[in-house]
Formats: structure tokens, sequence, C-alpha cells
């Protein structure tokens, strides 16, 4: 249901752009709708962020996977169990640049002898696949926000395209990005427990994501637009000296309407997963709750009675029942 | 906020990468490459409408590449006239490497290979 749903959702958002197209709206959907999203992704962004950073971590929870420091003598896992800032870098790096904790991803089997655990590296191969070829894609098209066009941003271009395969030269990391979000998706329909837990805030971003992909593919290679137009476009966009050449093509406004919608969409999702990874208590705290005490900040502030307190106001009392006293 | 040197250094670090185009070209003013003067619906060689051409020349240059390579149809009429198919013969005899072709790719970050191999006398290098 939350499928269908999602999917209607994208084709209507589709839909508009398109109308909008046909109905000459470019200003509207060329430049006011792509800079309030932009507002509202960085203003959202901001804000959910610091919404998380003023949420107290009452317990000291970093998930723990190998030997904690201890005694010299053993050998701590320091980029499993990291007990310092540097181990912390260290394993968040490799958690956001590689997925190392989608890594150990199991799949349990049932057999007659009893649960049977299998290495399952397919979420990990797909959800890389799709995060890094997305990256490089979004930086890619810095050839329609900066003139002259950097050299490393043309050499990027040459490098994802260097297969030759047809002209304009296919980019690997095009495919590749539709090919892992389709797989994505698959897994969401096929994998029966997948599908059971997943709602529309699950398939709304991956179909949003396809016909960002789809759209800009068949900018590419089928339905050609004027790419001269677009990056005067877009160029008018970054320099705040916005123009509406005529004439660029529908499929175009589609592209950047489901983008725009992305990125407004972005900070009331789970795709704030990108600041949140970083947030995560159980990845950034270090394990050294042995070494250095953690304060719950929801302590409520305690009256303390200490020894001493309690000796000066009962001290003459105590002596006079010959109890012993520390300070005469 | 709780550790919030850090996650405002943070925040401050992702701003500056988001909005990186709009700093960088701040004050610019682009000039884009002049409109062309030939008219859209106007016939190219190829019996193809110029607008096509514009459009989708790589395909047009690889499909005729092919012919060239592979059927060894090396000449093409048009409009009585016999043309080479080929960019250092055909192509360059008319248009600028730099002028014509470099305007518009520099433009929008295209990067063609054909000049991998192929030769212009303007710049006298392979």
């Amino acid at each position: 249901m939350g499928m269908i749903f999602s999917l209607v959702a994208v084709i209507f958002l589709a839909a508009i752009a398109f109308m909008g197209a046909k109905l000459n709206l470019f200003g509207l959907f060329g430049v006011a709708i792509p800079y309030l999203a932009v507002l509202v992704f960085i203003a959202g962004f901001i804000r959910k962020v610091i919404k998380w950073g003023q949420s107290p971590v009452p317990f000291h929870i970093p998930t723990t996977c190998g030997q904690q420091k201890s005694l010299p003598w053993i050998k701590q896992s320091k980029l499993d169990n990291p007990s310092t800032t540097l181990g912390i870098i260290g394993r968040m790096a490799l958690e956001v640049l590689l997925f190392r904790s989608l890594f150990r991803n199991l799949k349990t089997h049932r057999t007659d002898g009893g649960p049977v655990y299998g290495s399952n590296k397919w979420l990990w191969l797909g959800g890389l696949a799709f995060h890094v070829t997305f990256f490089v894609v979004f930086i890619r098209h810095l050839r329609f926000f900066t003139e002259p066009v950097p050299a490393w941003v043309n050499t990027l271009d040459v490098v994802d395209g260097f297969v030759q395969v047809g002209v304009p030269h296919m980019l690997i990391t095009g495919v590749v990005l539709l090919a892992a979000a389709t797989y994505l998706l698959l897994r969401r329909i096929f994998n029966p427990q997948v599908k059971y837990i997943s709602l529309p805030a699950d398939y709304f971003p991956l179909f949003l994501i396809i016909g960002i992909a789809v759209s800009g593919i068949l900018m590419r290679y089928f339905i050609k637009v004027d790419i001269i137009k677009v990056k005067e476009l877009t160029m008018g966009l970054a320099t705040f000296k916005t123009t509406v050449p005529d004439g660029i093509g529908g499929i175009f406004f589609i592209h950047l309407f489901l983008i725009s919608v992305l990125f407004a969409y972005f900070p009331f999702s789970k795709l704030m997963h990108l600041g949140g990874v970083f947030m995560s208590p159980t990845r950034n705290l270090a394990n050294n709750s042995r070494e250095v005490r953690h304060i719950n900040p929801w302590n409520p502030k305690v009256k303390l009675h200490t020894y001493e307190e309690y000796e000066d106001e009962f001290r003459e009392v105590m002596k006079s029942e010959g109890l012993p006293v520390e300070k005469e | 906020m709780y550790n919030g040197g850090k996650i405002i250094a943070g925040l401050i670090i992702f701003i500056a990468l988001v909005t990186f185009p709009f700093y960088t070209n701040m004050g610019k003013t682009i000039e884009k490459p002049a409109d062309p003067t030939a008219a859209a619906d106007e016939l190219h060689i190829g019996n193809v409408p110029i607008g096509q051409m514009r459009a989708e020349h790589m395909m047009i240059l690889d499909k005729w590449r092919d012919e060239v390579v592979r059927g060894g149809e090396r000449f093409i009429t048009f409009d009585g006239d016999q043309y080479e198919k080929s960019i250092q013969n055909g192509c360059l005899a008319c248009h600028s490497k730099q002028d014509f072709c470099g305007k518009c790719h520099n433009f929008a970050g295209v990067n063609p290979y054909c000049w991998n191999c192929h030769y212009s006398s303007e710049e006298d290098q392979l």
C-alpha cells in the first residue's frame, strides 16, 4: 500500500513539473522552487541537527564489537572498541566511507539442527554502490554550477566515462546508481521481512531517487535538451542573476523539480542520516566509561548531606554518647 | 546544547560544502557562448536539420564513423556536392575546433574524446 502510494506520489510530482513546463511556468519551476528547496534544505538541516544536539545522552552507550581497553597485556580492538577520540574518528570514517557495520550483516537460516548464520553482503554492496555513485553524480553536476568548469570536475567526467561506450560517453556512476537504487527497491518488495517493516517513508525516497536518475539518464542519452540553456539557467541560480531561457525541454523541469522535492523533503525524512550518523551516541562515544564518568544530564540536583556535615550537626550528642568522632 | 562546539563546527563545514557554488560565483556575470546564427530548421549535411544536428551531432558523427570504418562509405552527397565524412577533412574544413566545437563543450563541461585521435591543424598537435 505504502509502495503504491509513494509511486503514485512521485509520478504525480513528475506530472506537475511536466505540466508546469507545458504552461511555460519556467520562473516558478526553474528558479523559485529550486531556491525555496535549497533554503528549506539548509534551514531544516540546521534545525534538525541543533535539535539533536540539545537532546541529552543519559547513558554511555557505544556499541562495541571487540575487546575493550583492559590490562596492558590484553590486546585492545582499537577500531571496534575505541577508547580514544582518534579511535572514534577511525571507526566513524570506516563506518561513513565503507559501511563497516553493514559488512557484518548476517542471514539466519532455519535448519533441523537449529539456526545457521551465514554471511550476507548484498545489502552492504548495494548500499555502498548506491551512496558512492550518488555522491559522484552529485559532484559531477558541479559542471553546471561553475564557470569555468574546474579541471578536476572534467577529469571526474572523463574517468567516469572511461569505458567510452557510445556517445555521449556512458557514465558508469549513472548506470550503477540506477541499478543499485533498483536493487534497494526490489529488496523491499521481494524480501518479506523487509517488506513487512517498509513504510511510505522508505519507498518514497527510493522512487524519488529512481525518478531523478531515470530523468537524468533520459536527458543525457535519449531525449536531448539544450544543455547550453540549461547551464545558463543553473549559472543564473548560482550567481543570483536568474534567467529563464526558453525551450530547454520538459524533461529537464521534471528532473529539476524532483531534485527540488528531494532537497526540501530531506530534513524531514530518514535521509537525515547524513547528519545523524555523526550524532549517533552508539558510534561517537568512546568506550572509556571506566576511565571517565559519564554524567547523565537528566540527573536531578540531589541535596547531599555528607558525613562531615552530619558530624558537625550531631558532634556534641555523639560525644556525649561516647561515639567516636573524626574532628574534636 | 551538548558538545555544541563540535556540532557547530560540523554544521559550518557542511554548509560551506553545500553552498560552494554560491560563494565561488559571487558577483560573477556569466558569458554564455553566443547564440548560433543558423536557423534550427535549415538543413545541414546529411539532410539533418541544424536543430537536430546541435542536439545529436555526437550520435550522427558516431554513425558516420561506423559507416566509414566498417562500410567504407567515405562520402556523403548533400545538395549536389560530395562531402567527406571526416572530422579533419570534413567538419574542420568549415568549423573551428576552438571557436565552434570548444565553445559549447567547454562551457558545458563536455569532454568528447574525438581529440584523443583527431588532429586539428589549428592547434598543430595531435
